[in-house]
């Protein structure tokens, strides 16, 4: 900036010799505007820093959240953000919104890149010090300026949201500023990971982009997510209920299963962000990130062998297989705490980020119900459309019988657990554990849907019904049930009926599961399938 | 004999079979069907399922274990300890049979399990005894009138008990009426005899026992005594052979009293007479336990003889090939019994879990752990929850300790909560390393509970080191501090050189916002690894309120529900029982916290609970 200055003040000056009065008065009036120039960009930059300024900064603190800034730093590895838009501010000019005290340079957002453990992500931090980090026209564009490049250069979208709303002195330009925001994620869905992080209010419209993101995370006491806020419910609905209870991160990662996991603090969710976003490829192009891996891949796991109950009737818990089993017993967990008869999540194979789908017994005996399919469905569709293999672990005794569910349309929302397994062309590792009941069984990324390498346990029953019930059908009115109970055992509650007909590969001694699943990910890792062409397909919605 | 039967399951179950393997003998396990893949199992060469999970219905079911007897063509059972081992109706069940019993034969049994004729042989034979009323007490009453002739404090122990089990000590009229409730119902449980007695309760007392082994052709030996003073609630923690206190002349005392007990009830097998101790050497027999302890390995130690091979050849009718003048005290052996229970409360309350990772400290010399576990075996609730016995040995006792810290600090448990913070803090106490200890000990040394370890300054700057290593490293408060080690993050073990110094920590949770908990001196401890960023930022965070505990009883174990003695709207006092939970056979009396009124109920009698389970709220 400076040099080019001179250099155009040096060719002004031949016109200058022969007025050497004027030539003092220019020069003395440059060096005036020139100060003026660089000062009003330190002195925006400045302003830039401190948001909404020390005051609402000590309130943002005092309410338990760290500013967008804070956020920022912590997330990324140190010194590595590189700020876009620092200048742009909003262009509203009704309700006094012209005034200059009421300008921030940056607006009420945060944007950028940077890192996280050396790798790239785009970023963008809403500002609840300015505007309640309400959303204005310019702050809708710098968001989507990253999201562009984002998706051009093929790097995660990371968004930090805190912000009250809409920017109601804006009026339609802000409506469309989500829209142009959500437009963008459905572009970027599927071609670069996109991760949501409430870390305040999130309301209104607002709450439709982390939506359209992969994953959304909460902070638990701080955050809310909510169409419309308790007054609004209050006077339609007569219903009395706190922010809380209504979005609150608990309700959402236990009633709604709209957000996947929450967090104890701004600090902790942060920090945890970064260790999740190590399983994540960068695109759709990346294949899944591999680190070093210490845990041996051929180590045997002897508490696997004794894992499962004789009684088929008694549970265990599936986390106890899947930590046994992966790297280091690390294990980042999708919705916890929804629909807890499914367990999904990463985890690392040799290294290598899985997706690991499992049943889990503890839990309504680990059949599939409404939500245990969405939640398993879309799970399963965010791998395959990231290039991460999937392992799942099946003790399934078919899907939840009753009205509820019928209602409710289990039918049409278990075709989304059975199209997105069926559909998947990553890698598919099954492991029959032991139930493998009925239509459930063809569902949990059984040979016939195109399962790469499915075992099965000892233990593994794979048949239509469980005994009881089956037996009461073929036999219905005779005598000597239990004889027939027993024979119905004998013949199908074990692994070979599947195995003589190929539908499972193996029989293999639990403990050695790990050993088998990392070396069928190495041959896997080339393993090249696609889908016919079509536009999109049509997934039962 | 060619095939023994061995009446028991876990470590002791294990610990029978090694031998017969060792003598070449067959040998049957008999189990429940929770059991049936137990370690004992598969080690047998011949398994036989006798019922459900409750001891009552399998290990205790008599026509079931005869029935495993004639199936299998058994000539001999071993009965282990607990369940059938000291059960004469067992013993004459299997003689009926001409099956043999390895053990001593019934009279024997049956005299010194009744506390209150045992204690007349005693005398008899001129072993001293506790002054006490030979009797059965009838009722609360009668207990409170003969604690009253006797002077407090008294103990009240069931008639057929042992292992603390049924056992109350009482120091005013009221402990004596509740303590009397107790003891019967525990009694009766425990042992379907719900027959008590009472004695005078010796304070500050050494608990020291005389091992000894008679054959059936009147030869009798004692093999030196086994220091048992460290106990929690009447069990024992840590034993030691041999003891500290004892002279050989008191020891040469005890044991020949021992023998002549022995030899006046016939006595054939390996037994233990056990003494208490007063501070001035004075020893008075408390009773004879008529079957192997818990705690022989430690004799076997500094002895050099196979107990169970011992009781199987006087079985067979063998004499003692041994002399009194050849039993050695072979330099020192310390016992610590690795219990699945939380130390931090009461020393000590039952945990189940599944053992999910779980590696014994077996690759260091003269370490011996005998267990009855593996990896993926699973406490429950049915059982005792020992995990196992921790025996090092040594030429001194100095050396015995030393390894012993080092075993405890290499022993990988996890998956349920476990007492190694509590045995690792007692073999250093300079009272425990002093040999100043009684049965007093744990409530002398932490009278406001156990608490773990407490770290001294430069321990404390060792751990942070050790944690803030684990991510990068490490100058604190100034002070560089030089941590390495060849660790792997994927193994269980920690092993690191902390400025020159060697130590085993283990590390068992890292989380990606930086918690750690690391077990350092057997005890956990929580750190929190955070750059200078996230550390300053994190006085902005808000505080959690934890949730006021004072209104809400929770089960602080899992077991069953014996009795809920309140319902909702009922006023209650402090202090006052709010409902009895039983597990691993013992009751616990939960209390209310507070005076106030009860808001709802969320148990009922009969119910199973786990940990932390909600019981009563109060208002």
């Amino acid at each position: 900036m400076n040099d080019k200055q001179h250099f155009s003040e040096r060719h002004n000056r031949p016109r200058a010799v022969t007025l050497t009065l004027l030539s003092v008065a220019r020069a003395l009036c440059y060096s005036v505007s020139h100060l003026s120039v660089q000062e009003r960009i330190e002195k925006k930059r400045k302003a830039a820093l401190t948001g909404g300024g020390q005051l609402r900064i000590a309130a943002q603190h005092k309410r338990g959240k760290l500013t967008a800034r804070e956020r920022l730093e912590l997330l990324l590895d140190p010194d590595s953000f590189v700020e876009y838009d620092m200048f742009v501010e909003h262009r509203c000019s009704d309700f006094g919104m012209e005034a200059d005290h009421n300008k921030y340079p940056g607006d009420s957002v945060v944007t950028g890149q940077g890192r996280i453990n050396g790798r790239l992500v785009y970023v963008f931090s809403q500002d609840f010090t300015v505007f309640g980090g309400s959303l204005s026209g310019a702050h809708a564009q710098k968001v989507c300026k990253i999201m562009d490049q984002a998706m051009m250069v093929g790097a995660p979208v990371i968004g930090l949201n805190d912000s009250g709303g809409a920017r109601i002195q804006e009026g339609v330009e802000s409506l469309a500023g989500y829209a142009d925001i959500f437009l963008r994620n459905v572009m970027a869905s599927g071609v670069v990971p996109q991760i949501s992080l409430i870390m305040g209010p999130c309301a209104g419209g607002a709450v439709y982009s982390p939506a359209l993101t992969d994953f959304t995370f909460m902070v638990k006491d701080t955050s809310y997510l909510f169409i419309t806020g308790p007054d609004v419910v209050k006077s339609v609905t007569n219903e009395d209920v706190t922010q809380e209870e209504l979005g609150g991160a608990k309700t959402h990662t236990t009633v709604s299963g709209v957000a996947h996991r929450a967090f104890e603090n701004d600090i902790d969710a942060l920090l945890n962000l970064r260790d999740f976003f190590n399983f994540l490829p960068l695109s759709n192009k990346d294949p899944a990130p591999v680190t070093e891996c210490h845990d041996p891949r051929d180590r045997l796991v002897p508490g696997l062998d004794t894992i499962v109950p004789l009684e088929s009737t008694k549970a265990y818990d599936m986390l106890d297989i899947v930590h046994g089993i992966v790297d280091e017993r690390e294990f980042f967990e999708i919705m916890p705490n929804y629909a807890k008869n499914i367990v999904v999540g990463f985890a690392r194979m040799n290294g290598r980020t899985v997706g690991i789908v499992g049943n889990q017994p503890k839990v309504a005996s680990g059949c599939l119900d409404i939500n245990s399919s969405v939640k398993g469905a879309r799970f399963v569709r965010f791998c395959d459309a990231f290039n991460i293999p999937i392992i799942t672990f099946v003790d399934v005794p078919g899907f939840l019988p009753g009205t509820a569910q019928e209602y409710g349309g289990i039918i049409r929302h278990g075709a989304k657990l059975l199209y997105a397994f069926a559909e998947a062309t990553v890698p598919k590792i099954t492991v029959i554990t032991r139930k493998a009941y009925g239509g459930a069984y063809d569902v949990m990324s059984s040979k016939h849907l195109r399962g790469d390498v499915n075992y099965a346990w000892p233990s593994a029953e794979v048949a239509v019904m469980g005994a009881k019930g089956a037996v009461q059908i073929i036999f219905r009115g005779k005598e000597n049930q239990a004889e027939a109970e027993a024979e119905y055992v004998e013949k199908f509650a074990n692994p070979f009926p599947a195995a003589v007909r190929g539908f499972v590969d193996d029989i293999i001694q639990p403990s050695t599961t790990r050993k088998r699943i990392c070396r069928d990910l190495e041959v896997l890792a080339s393993k090249k399938q696609t889908n016919p062409w079509k536009k999109h397909a049509n997934i039962p919605l | 004999f060619d095939k023994i039967l061995i009446a028991n399951r876990g470590e002791i179950a294990c610990r029978v079979i090694k031998t017969c393997k060792k003598m070449g003998i067959k040998t049957v396990a008999v189990h429940s069907d929770v059991d049936s893949s137990a370690v004992h199992v598969k080690m047998a060469d011949e398994a036989v399922c006798v019922g459900p999970a409750p001891t009552s219905k399998s290990y205790l079911n008599m026509d079931a274990i005869m029935n495993a007897i004639k199936q299998t063509g058994a000539q001999a059972v071993h009965p282990g300890y607990g369940f059938l081992s000291e059960n004469k109706e067992f013993a004459k069940r299997l003689e009926a049979e001409g099956v043999t019993f390895i053990g001593p034969d019934t009279h024997a049994i049956q005299a010194m399990g009744d506390k209150i004729e045992s204690k007349l042989i005693a005398k008899a034979a001129k072993v001293n005894t506790i002054p006490g009323f030979d009797g059965v007490v009838k009722d609360a009453e009668e207990a409170v009138k003969i604690a009253g002739e006797i002077g407090y404090p008294v103990m009240i122990k069931a008639s057929a008990g042992g292992g603390g089990k049924g056992m109350r000590i009482a120091w005013n009229d009221e402990e004596t009426r509740e303590g009397f409730r107790f003891s019967s119902q525990e009694a009766a449980s425990s042992f379907g005899d719900d027959r008590l007695l009472i004695e005078k309760f010796i304070d500050n007392p050494r608990h020291i026992e005389i091992q000894v082994l008679a054959d059936k052709h009147g030869n009798a030996l004692w093999l030196n005594e086994r220091e048992c003073s460290i106990q929690r609630r009447n069990q024992k923690v840590v034993e030691e052979a041999p003891s500290t206190f004892l002279d050989p002349d008191t020891r040469r005392a005890m044991g020949e009293q021992a023998v002549s007990l022995a030899k006046a009830v016939k006595y054939s097998s390996a037994g233990t007479v056990e003494f208490l101790v007063d501070t001035k050497k004075n020893f008075y027999f408390l009773e004879m336990n008529t079957r192997l302890q818990v705690e022989h390995p430690i004799t076997e130690c500094i002895t050099g003889l196979d107990l169970v091979q011992q009781m199987i050849l006087i079985a067979k009718g063998y004499k003692l090939q041994q002399k009194q003048s050849d039993i050695p005290i072979n330099g020192w052996a310390i016992e610590s019994r690795v219990y699945a229970e939380d130390p931090y409360k009461s020393f000590g309350l039952p945990s189940i879990g599944r053992l999910s990772q779980y590696q014994e400290p077996l690759d260091l010399p003269n370490v011996r752990v005998d267990s009855g576990i593996q990896e993926g075996s699973d406490i429950s609730i049915y059982y005792d929850p020992m995990i196992s016995k921790l025996v090092t040995y040594g030429k001194t006792r100095e050396e015995a300790l030393k390894k012993m810290e080092e075993a405890l600090d290499n022993y990988v448990i996890r998956g349920v909560t476990h007492n190694i913070p509590l045995l690792r803090e007692i073999i250093v106490h300079p009272r425990f390393v002093s040999g100043d200890i009684s049965t007093k000990f744990l409530p002398e040394v932490y009278p406001d509970g156990f608490k773990g370890h407490m770290l001294t300054a430069g321990e404390r700057r060792e751990l942070l080191a050790t944690a803030a290593a684990l991510y990068v490293a490490v100058e604190i408060d100034g002070e560089k501090v030089e941590v390495s080690g060849e660790w792997n993050l994927a193994s269980a073990l920690l092993p690191i050189t902390i400025n020159g110094k060697h130590r085993n920590l283990q590390c068992l949770l890292r989380t990606a916002a930086g918690e750690i908990t690391l077990q350092y001196l057997g005890t956990s401890f929580k750190l929190r690894v955070l750059s200078k960023l996230a550390a300053y930022l994190r006085k902005h965070m808000p505080e959690k309120i934890p949730e006021d505990t004072s209104s809400i009883l929770r089960s602080p174990m899992p077991g069953s529900v014996v009795a809920v003695s309140v319902k909702p709207g009922d006023n209650v006092a402090e202090g006052q029982e709010i409902c009895v939970i039983e597990a691993m056979k013992m009751q616990n009396s939960m209390t209310a916290a507070k005076t106030a009124k009860v808001k709802s109920v969320h148990c009922k009698a009969g119910d199973t609970v786990g940990e932390g389970d909600l019981l009563v709220e109060l208002e």
